[in-house]
């Protein structure tokens, strides 16, 4: 079939396939990785880090920062989900504790998990979460209600001009999805 | 493998089983055309709607499918390929090729496209009716909350993008392999340089819209969730995989156009392009800058500010070469001996407007003040400027210009003027005034407005049918110039034309340079 004049035109078809196959791999393995990477270490996208190894340092007594509690259900929600105090006067450094409350109004049991995002966004790093039940999915059987904890500290690296750090929660029904994930199991 | 000199086919068959550059370049030109006219009816659509405040013709949701398929047809079904079309009929005559290079996937590059759009098209007629999120689809829109239709859509974007990938590499395997001897590459016509950078920016960038739409059809379907925040996913990082390959996709719009305008202000300027060099470097400087500005469409996604003014001197810096082009185009009508007919009114219209959306594009390249102006009708009017005055104009007076040396027969000058007045005329009014409402705060794809921006919006939508209704007289001009315009014998057709492809005969032959012509 291949005439000797046609073959450096399929040398260049070659090439350029490869180039085509090549792009399109490249969405997967390095722009979708890369972004999560670059998200998560300038913190620019308001996501909160893991869990968080509390270091031994000292508390930043000079100054309090406010940190507000914001609870959002995403659409087609049902449940109940609200802080249990919707602002902490906490001092860099410190340990501090609140719980969030969630009640699942259903009759059937549902699973739901929880994504924290920070406002300011440059405030995020500096946010360390050493307990959160946003860790976790929450199983709730229905018409139960649970107290959901968490634990944080402020860095004592906060920029001085941020006074006010506000950390919303937004509820996900993820029910159906871990149901598929046990199906395909 | 014996074939030789023979006419076209007969009948049906020639079309289905075309082969031949030209043959395959006429369906693709008026495949385009019918996509223009479905793509014009939903803007008429959309134009009525917005004639006067309130909800009078369609409910909103049928509004939000009417934006959506406009923009996904004008540019994938009309503007993409229209150039395509354009470049198989000019770019084998232009550099002194037989053909194309890959004859046979040619024909499968151009037959998946119709098949392709009447699936697009017949999402219209589904349950949840067509994709209603915008040409942008940007998720959760598009995924989370979409209609069940947009799975047919994916398919379709799948399609349409395997069809211009194999259509890029033919041209790239075309202008590399296939070039008369002498053709050097800095002898090429300026049409041949830009669709050679567009062919590279097109397989570049079409398999990152493939994956963004598979990673759409996985979140749908197949439980992940790349854009799903909770699975742990992020929206943003769709407006950035779409964006990645959005924006050189303005520029595969618009590089062409820049290379047809080239041809033809020379041919009625009566000079040689000036600063030809400087065209081919400046064409290659925007085909690498589209590739580093993508974020300029969402700063106000929350980047941080660093990410702001990188992606914005990046982008200012794109009117560098995008100037150069300009006064490159101004310098070669100075002191010409112009004339104006139908082509050249087109191309100095598209100088004029293509640079007043590049003004406007300045605008909204800086952070502080595309805050303001963000998903408002200005963002309308200013693509609507660079794509329809700037892609469709000068395609417009491309048919112009090489309709007499592919049929033979030239076209009635009176007529094509009147054409081309009822459009600038019809296009402006439709477009300038959407910048006033924009900056007075109009938000872009909804269906009803505050009731201050009724004059304008009225003045709009008047344009917008004018605009559209100069199009009928286009395709009048086009089919009475084929069946009954006056014959053309000379090769040259123009007096100031220049290039091989007004050395072969006038109607161009089925078959031209089967022995390469030598440049000298």
């Amino acid at each position: 079939m291949l005439n000797a004049s046609d073959k450096p035109i399929f040398n260049t078809v070659a090439r350029l396939l490869v180039v085509a196959l090549a792009m399109f791999a490249f969405v997967f393995v390095v722009m979708v990785p890369l972004y999560n990477v670059l998200c998560d270490a300038l913190g620019i996208n308001g996501k909160t880090g893991g869990r968080y190894e509390a270091v031994a340092t000292r508390v930043d007594e000079s100054r309090l920062v406010t940190v507000q509690f914001v609870t959002t259900n995403n659409a087609g929600m049902p449940w109940e989900f609200k802080p249990s105090t919707t602002a902490m006067k906490v001092n860099p450094g410190a340990v501090n504790s609140t719980v969030f409350l969630a009640r699942n109004p259903l009759p059937q049991a549902m699973v739901a998990q929880a994504i924290p995002s920070i406002s300011p966004a440059r405030a995020a790093q500096y946010f360390h979460k050493t307990e959160c039940f946003c860790f976790n999915q929450q199983p709730l059987d229905g018409e139960t209600s649970a107290e959901l904890p968490l634990q944080f500290i402020v860095d004592q690296g906060l920029p001085r001009d941020i006074r006010t750090i506000t950390l919303s929660y937004t509820l996900f029904d993820v029910t159906d999805m871990v149901k598929g994930a046990v199906a395909t199991r | 493998m014996g074939e030789h000199h023979h006419g076209p086919a007969k009948g049906l068959k020639r079309w289905i089983f075309a082969t031949n550059h030209k043959d395959i370049g006429t369906m693709y030109l008026w495949f385009s055309f019918a996509m223009f006219l479905l793509g014009g009816a939903f803007a008429m659509i959309i134009r009525a709607e917005l004639f006067q405040p309130g909800l009078q013709l369609v409910e909103p949701g049928f509004f939000n499918q009417m934006t959506t398929m406009h923009g996904l047809i004008m540019v994938f079904g009309a503007i993409m390929p229209s150039f395509v079309g354009l470049a198989n009929w000019m770019i084998p005559m232009m550099i002194g090729a037989p053909d194309m290079a890959l004859p046979r996937m040619n024909n499968l590059s151009f037959w998946i496209l119709p098949p392709t759009f009447l699936l697009l098209a017949s999402t219209l007629f589904m349950e949840g009716g067509a994709p209603a999120f915008g040409w942008t689809f940007y998720a959760p829109l598009s995924t989370t909350y979409a209609p069940p239709s947009v799975t047919f859509f994916i398919f379709a974007v799948h399609l349409l993008g395997l069809s211009s990938i194999m259509g890029s590499i033919n041209i790239v395997a075309t202008v590399w392999n296939l070039r008369a001897p002498g053709m050097t590459w800095m002898k090429m016509p300026l049409f041949v340089w830009t669709w050679f950078i567009t062919a590279y920016l097109l397989i570049a960038v079409m398999p990152v819209l493939a994956g963004a739409v598979t990673m759409m059809l996985m979140d749908i379907h197949f439980g992940t969730s790349f854009f799903s925040a909770a699975g742990g996913g992020d929206p943003v990082l769709f407006q950035h995989v779409f964006w990645f390959f959005g924006h050189p996709e303005v520029y595969i719009i618009i590089l062409p156009a820049f290379g047809v305008v080239s041809q033809i202000i020379p041919t009625f300027a009566r000079k040689p392009l000036f600063g030809y060099d400087s065209m081919v470097y400046a064409t290659a400087s925007i085909a690498f800058l589209s590739f580093i500005v993508w974020a300029h469409h969402m700063y106000t996604v929350g980047m941080p500010i660093a990410g702001e003014l990188f992606f914005m001197y990046a982008t200012l810096l794109i009117a560098v070469p995008t100037g150069v082009k300009v006064f490159n185009w101004i310098t070669t009508m100075w002191r010409g001996a112009m004339t104006f007919e139908t082509p050249m009114l087109f191309c100095i219209g598209f100088v004029v407007l293509f640079t007043l959306g590049g003004f406007t594009g300045v605008m909204l390249s800086m952070a502080p003040s595309d805050f303001q102006y963000h998903d408002s009708y200005f963002v309308v009017a200013h693509f609507h400027y660079v794509m329809v005055a700037g892609a469709v104009f000068s395609m417009t007076g491309a048919v112009y210009y090489w309709l007499p040396k592919w049929c033979g027969r030239m076209y009635s000058e009176p007529m094509g003027k009147i054409h081309f007045w009822i459009s600038f005329v019809g296009f402006n009014l439709a477009f300038f005034p959407q910048h006033f409402v924009g900056l007075a705060g109009m938000p872009r794809r909804i269906p009803d407005y505050a009731s201050q921006f009724a004059d304008f919006n009225m003045l709009s939508s008047v344009g917008a049918f004018i605009y559209g209704g100069s199009q009928i007289l286009f395709l009048y001009n086009v089919i009475s110039t084929i069946v009954a315009g006056k014959p053309v014998s000379d090769d040259k057709v123009w007096e100031g034309a220049e290039g091989l492809e007004w050395t072969v005969a006038t109607p161009a032959p089925f078959h031209t340079f089967a022995v390469p012509p030598r440049v000298k």
